[in-house]
């Protein structure tokens, strides 16, 4: 086992009797149960974790929390390699295998870091102004910007794990289980509300999982955490979720979370990996804590730069030490408490440099007492080392703290820690497009008054208070107050407390901490350290006169990496605010906008992925079909029969047999996909009339007719049969794909239009089996097997419905027809339609009965010129344009689309017209969607009149044949028009859309 | 993610409704067609306001009771103001 170099003698949460071993880079290491990966390479000295998005400087860890800009790693392989994760957010596991991003050939020697070199031939603004200008300069710079943009790569193959989703509501949401939320939690589960507490972390307790001292109650944090988690798994309301990120503050209370279940066990582990969380809460309580800012000091990125407070995580809950002899730079008296930490964890603090003159706050005074050395009025000016912290300089400020003066002192050390203040962690309220607001005392952004529609409020160090009993009042009352809002007012106990906070001084605010030499002209002041964004690069966005803070950030790309400027959004705002020398809100305030941090595609996905994303509907037939053969189209979600190949036979040929058997002698067909809807009621007619263009009242009962119906803009909608089953009674029928759509475009118009007539909407569709036999023979298979009615045509004609038994079973038939051929539609009880089937195929037997598939419906129905909404339509086509002048109900007083029928431009003569394509050549066959021109140029732009919407080889025509929607098509009969495509360009002539002059006709 | 309350069932998420478009536009009668100009015509058909602040519209609870009803909602702070059954005239809001 490799020492662990940087862990100290004692302490932390770790379990030191169980090593676990993981890999970095390829390299195995040791860490132990408890650890992260951030935790863990940090013990064995590994400081170089990254290189940095453009210059490709090298990085190391700079956080002990999901606001980590820096150490992103890839972990797992194969399928299960995710990349862009936060190293400090990675529980060890055995086993685990991790890699360095944005690297090339190797994390220690890489040859991006040239960038850093050519900096100022890539400066900020390179990527804002490339998009903007010249236009063509994207082409020119995507593969450069592609290939240096550093983040990980994902797994190419398919997710291997299984997700979950579920949704909870609850009285209380409490998000962030630290000492305030606990604290809420406790309070609200003991008055009764139900109550989910989350926190994003493998265990509760927050920040007092890295207390050293400090008790609660005059108990020791440690034991009142166990205590209070006890006390929350007794309470039958209260569900608690660790590993849970709430990542998304929604409208009206909800919440999605995140709940990472086997994340830290790897890919052994059994049963789903994530879980998505939609929680509507009544009231929620943000307990989510505030994050440190980091100064912006010279070359403040080289690897061994921290936070002080993560230092502090580190020491006191991992017991590891990012170094052996730490320099501390801050503008408040937080970061005494990391020195006075790591001191007694016996790391060596070399100095403590304080910006501000002779602090003098309990903190100071203590780190004063053990010895610890404080130079204040001062800057680290100079950061030197290349992959690992080496020394700083250190100078005294100039009264303004704009410069430095007198000489300067070289340190020795390998770690510098920094505090800039805290920010609180307000995202989730911002998401909820509430405002933050600035706070001049503790020159941080906190909550603003919140969103009317929602109930939410922030508490403790989430909106700027701090302190440990702050946080425990804040919480209870927090917890009681939100309880007692839902009748939950019973709280038994009182707030827990703590010790006061020693006495600290204000903050100076110092955006810049100044160099020796002027900002941009030496080191790098890094601001975000993910997209390599730099004090100098704001200087250059002012310069130029990006001046708000929409601008800043897309000049610089400040604040847009994965971590959203967690770290480096006030930073930013603070030096422009300089610049302008304006205050910080003046230049505008952040918006956080989900998620919080980035969330895997799966968790979204859940199970509703393959054969589970969509339902799949078959009709009652769908065995018959796979049992001969018949791959299937899918129509929406159903699956329809597409052809039955026999053996040896290409698609080609097989929808060419079953298209010629159909119109020779008899083709079977599975039509139970048809729309139907049962229309019911006295104004059901009435209804009709106003919803198809064309009059429905004197249809008799036993009849059907063929309609249009349009929308209100004239534009054709749907087209189907509906035959009237009695005086209130009708059956409607639509295209496959349109079904729902019409049932709700009646249910619509009925309910917010005409609500007093009374008329009753139901979808039949799976109700009825529809099963159509065409062409000439049809009568002749169906006589062997029709009981009670006569089928002849005198008895049954074309456009009439009757009732009667089909090998036995009670069967309605319609004499409509899809093909032009004769026809008999026979709609059946599901349960019955293979038996009527398999009758029908038997009947047929000595006729040769063919069963088609669609494509053979489609070929069937173009060469008779039949349109299919939604082919030959695409909503700019008036049924006239479609050559139905006649199925307008020219004495109909009113009909929904008919005044946009009147319209100037409708009434126009040279619309676009369904006509038919001949192509010179019968043997081509037009592509769908093919361009038709009147004069071909040697290369585009030419002006195109129409398109290509259908186009078959038609086996009964013997040529090809096409449909087309060609402007002024009807007045160019017999013209020859053209269409380039693939290369070469076909001729075609303009014909009626009608392709079979002598075929059976459909009434025959 | 909206919560809205159903006139006929209650309180649900915002994936069981769909929202149709803006409420009370009322369908020219015959004779209105016939006299109203193409431009007028064109009015009803697709002119809709866009308003910063509540907005009524109507909204049907497609995956429910299939019910079309009428929703005063806020544009900025998606506030429902009030829901209302198709036919009730739109509420009088108070001047902020
Ligand atoms: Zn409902």
């Amino acid at each position: 086992m490799s020492a662990q170099k940087n862990r100290v003698a004692t302490g932390g949460r770790i379990d030191r009797s169980k090593p676990v071993r993981f890999s970095f880079d390829g390299k195995t290491y040791y860490g132990y149960q408890g650890d992260n990966l951030a935790s863990a390479l940090l013990a064995n000295g590994v400081t170089l974790v990254g290189r940095s998005f453009k210059y490709h400087r090298p990085r190391g860890i700079v956080t002990a929390g999901p606001e980590e800009p820096n150490a992103l790693v890839e972990i797992g392989t194969g399928a299960y390699r995710e990349p862009n994760t936060r190293a400090p957010q990675v529980e060890l596991y055995d086993g685990l295998v991790t890699q360095s991003q944005n690297r090339w050939p190797s994390l220690d020697f890489d040859i991006g870091a040239v960038n850093s070199v050519m900096s100022r031939f890539i400066p900020s603004g390179f990527y804002y102004k490339t998009f903007k200008w010249p236009k063509d300069g994207w082409l020119f710079y995507e593969k450069f910007i592609r290939r240096a943009a550093g983040l990980g790569t994902g797994s190419t193959e398919t997710d291997p794990d299984r997700y979950d989703k579920v949704y909870g509501h609850c009285d209380v949401m409490v998000v962030g289980g630290g000492p305030a939320g606990l604290a809420a939690a406790l309070a609200a589960g003991r008055a009764g509300a139900r109550v989910v507490l989350a926190d994003e972390q493998s265990e509760l307790g927050g920040s007092l999982l890295s207390e050293r001292d400090r008790t609660i109650d005059g108990k020791p944090v440690n034991e009142w955490v166990e205590a209070a988690k006890a006390e929350l798994a007794g309470m039958p309301e209260v569900r608690v979720l660790t590993r849970t990120t709430a990542f998304a503050y929604l409208d009206a209370n909800m919440l999605s979370l995140v709940e990472r279940l086997t994340d830290h066990i790897g890919p052994t582990a059994t049963g789903p990996r994530q879980r998505l969380w939609r929680i509507r809460a009544k009231e929620v309580i943000l307990a989510t804590g505030a994050i440190e800012r980091p100064l912006v000091y010279s070359d403040n990125d080289r690897p061994g730069c921290m936070l002080a407070s993560a230092a502090r995580i580190y020491v006191n809950r991992y017991g590891t030490t990012p170094g052996q002899r730490v320099v501390i730079m801050t503008n408040n008296d937080t970061a005494y408490q990391t020195a006075l930490d790591l001191t007694a964890a016996g790391v060596s603090v070399a100095a403590v440099v304080d910006l501000r003159a002779n602090p003098t706050g309990g903190l100071p005074q203590a780190a004063r007492a053990k010895g610890i050395e404080i130079i204040d009025n001062s800057a680290i000016t100079q950061v030197k080392g290349n992959k690992q912290v080496r020394e700083v300089e250190v100078q005294s400020l100039t009264s303004d703290a704009t410069g430095v003066v007198g000489s300067a002192r070289h340190i020795y050390c390998d770690t510098v820690l920094s505090s800039g203040g805290w920010q609180p962690t307000v995202h989730l309220h911002s998401q909820t497009r509430a405002k933050v607001v600035w706070d001049d005392g503790i020159q941080a952004f906190i909550p603003g008054p919140i969103m009317p529609g929602q109930n939410n409020r922030s508490i403790s160090s989430a909106r700027g208070v701090f302190g440990l009993d702050a946080a425990l009042k804040e919480g209870h009352q927090a917890g009681a107050e939100a309880a007692a809002k839902f009748g939950f007012s019973n709280v038994t106990g009182n707030a827990p407390s703590a010790e006061a906070e020693p006495e600290s001084q204000p903050l100076r605010s110092v955006w810049i901490v100044p160099s020796n030499v002027p900002v941009g002209q030496g080191g790098k002041h890094f601001v975000d350290y993910q997209n390599d964004v730099t004090a100098g690069d704001v200087k250059l966005a002012h310069r130029e006169g990006y001046l708000s803070v929409e601008h800043l950030k897309r000049y610089t790309t400040m604040g847009m990496a994965t971590d959203q400027g967690k770290t480096s959004n006030v930073n930013a705002l603070a030096i422009m605010a300089g610049l302008k020398n304006v205050s910080i809100p003046e230049v505008g305030t952040t918006t956080f906008r989900p998620p919080y941090t980035p969330v895997t595609f799966g968790v979204f996905a859940g199970p509703d992925k393959g054969d589970y994303l969509d339902p799949i509907r078959k009709t009652a037939l769908h065995s018959w079909h796979t049992d001969h053969g018949a791959p299937f189209e899918c129509v929406g979600q159903w699956h329809r029969a597409w052809y039955y190949p026999k053996s040896g036979e290409s698609m080609h040929d097989a929808v060419n047999r079953e298209v010629k058997a159909t119109r020779d002698s008899v083709g079977i067909f599975d039509a139970s996909t048809l729309g139907k809807i049962d229309i019911q009621g006295p104004d059901a007619a009435w209804f009709l009339n106003m919803v198809y263009t064309n009059a429905w009242t004197k249809l008799e009962p036993g009849k059907c007719r063929y309609g249009f119906m349009c929308g209100e803009d004239g534009m054709v909608f749907d087209d189907g049969v509906t035959s009237r089953i009695s005086e209130n009674h009708f059956h409607m029928t639509t295209t496959t794909g349109g079904a729902p759509r019409v049932l709700s475009w009646l249910e619509e118009w009925h309910q917010c239009e005409w609500p007093d007539k009374q008329v009753y909407f139901t979808s039949v569709t799976e109700q009825w089996a529809v099963i159509a036999l065409n062409g000439p023979n049809a009568r002749k298979v169906l006589e062997k097997v029709v009981e009670g009615i006569d089928i002849s045509e005198e008895a049954f004609p074309f456009m009439t419905w009757r009732d009667c038994k089909v090998a036995g079973v009670k069967t309605r038939i319609f004499r409509i027809s899809f093909t032009g051929a004769l026809s008999f539609e026979l709609n059946i009880p599901p349960s019955y339609a293979l038996q009527v089937w398999r009758a029908l195929m038997d009947a047929g037997e000595e006729f040769n009965i063919t069963p088609y598939g669609t494509e053979a419906m489609h070929v069937l129905r173009a060469e008779k010129g039949f349109v299919i909404v939604g082919q030959e339509t695409d909503g700019t086509m008036t049924p006239q344009d479609l050559g139905f002048e006649w199925i307008i109900g020219k004495a109909k007083p009113d009909f929904i689309g008919r005044r946009s029928h009147l319209r100037s431009d409708t009434k126009r003569t040279d619309r676009k017209h369904l006509v038919g394509l001949l192509t010179e050549n019968p043997t081509e066959v037009l592509p769908e969607g093919a361009q038709v021109v009147e004069h071909v140029k040697d290369k585009p732009p030419m002006t195109m009149i129409g398109h290509v919407t259908s186009s078959y080889w038609s086996p009964n025509a013997g040529r090809s044949i096409a449909m087309a929607v060609i402007k002024d098509g009807r007045n160019r009969m017999g013209q020859t028009v053209y269409l380039p495509y693939e290369g070469k360009v076909v001729a075609a002539k303009i014909s009626k859309p009608t392709f079979l002059e002598d075929g059976a006709p459909a009434n025959g | 993610m909206l919560l809205i309350s159903c006139p006929y069932c209650g309180p649900r998420d915002e994936h069981e409704f769909a929202y149709g478009h803006e409420a009370h536009i009322a369908r020219p009668t015959l004779e209105q067609q016939q006299t109203m100009s193409d431009a007028e015509w064109a009015d009803y058909l697709f002119m809709r306001k866009n308003p910063k602040g509540v907005h009524f519209e109507r909204w049907v609870h497609s995956r429910g009771c299939r019910q079309w009803f009428n929703v005063a909602r806020h544009t900025v702070t998606h506030e429902i103001v009030k829901v209302y059954k198709m036919g009730e005239p739109a509420p009088k809001l108070e001047q902020k």
